[in-house]
């Protein structure tokens, strides 16, 4: 692997502990849980299209290990990697199927992140009833997909990657 | 953005919208049931008003008027306090933090998914 793809690798892994972090400080504004922004999801799509599926892969699961390490517990460990797993097959292989941009590629990583948690609930808590949350978890997926998916656009045009 | 993005993106809300008109069609409830790690710990007819300690204490479970509501738990973000009053078939309070949800149903025989 090439050092400058490597530090861009390592510099989008930090930065979305960064944002991760940030996130978890922001005080949940819906009383629906799993409802999350999604902002960390900003560095994945940037990894996803500036270097690639497995290094998004990679951007991801340091993301994921990490943060458990660092400010979770176990179970919100599993639900961040099932939501994670989900999410960045969906996005990659959205991605692989082409035609979509990069905003259509994180709705389907935010709205596959919240199923991935869903799945997780039914699976720790025991009762398929957590699938009450669907619709709302299917919307927020979509919007905050829709707003990350741009920024995240907008920084693969913006930031020079070539060498 | 092209057209198929605004088709899947069209498509999901659509998808939302549908599921939230077809949780408008659930009946009224008429029991709870606790449960705590999937495992069941209780159940509490809606018809009869009273208030609940559950899982020794970590949430409050109130049933007011046909309704079910947490009024306290012990977890930072108290979201499932937030989360307030659920009386038709299907709704669900969750407390990840104590791995407790509370689920309406609306026959005795409780079926375990509903969407």
């Amino acid at each position: 692997m090439k050092s400058r793809k490597l530090t861009v690798l390592a510099l989008c892994a930090s930065l979305a502990m960064v944002l991760s972090y940030l996130e978890s400080q922001i005080p949940s504004f819906v009383a629906i849980p799993g409802i999350k922004i999604g902002l960390a999801n900003i560095a994945v799509v940037f990894a996803l299209y500036a270097l690639g599926g497995w290094e998004a892969a990679a951007v991801s699961g340091v993301r994921v290990v990490v943060t458990a390490m660092l400010f979770g517990s176990g179970a919100s460990f599993l639900y961040s990697l099932a939501g994670a797993c989900l999410s960045l097959a969906g996005m990659a292989g959205l991605k692989r199927i082409g035609g979509f941009s990069a905003v259509s590629v994180s709705v389907v990583g935010g709205v596959l992140h919240n199923l991935g948690q869903i799945l997780m609930a039914w699976l720790l808590l025991g009762t398929g009833a957590i699938v009450y949350y669907l619709p709302y978890l299917i919307l927020s997926g979509t919007l905050f997909g829709i707003a990350v998916g741009a920024l995240a656009g907008y920084l693969v045009k913006r930031v020079p990657l070539s060498e | 953005m092209r057209r198929r993005d605004l088709f899947l993106i069209g498509g999901l809300l659509l998808l939302s919208l549908a599921l939230f008109g077809l949780s408008c069609l659930r009946q009224s409830g008429t029991f709870v049931v606790v449960r705590v790690d999937g495992m069941e710990v209780g159940r509490y007819s809606l018809d009869a008003d009273g208030v609940y300690p559950l899982n020794g204490g970590s949430n409050v479970l109130v049933i007011e008027d046909g309704c079910a509501y947490l009024s306290d738990a012990n977890c930072p973000d108290k979201l499932c306090v937030k989360q307030g009053r659920v009386s038709r078939d299907g709704q669900v309070i969750t407390c990840l933090p104590n791995r407790l949800t509370v689920t309406v149903y609306g026959q005795a025989d409780g079926v375990d998914a509903y969407l």
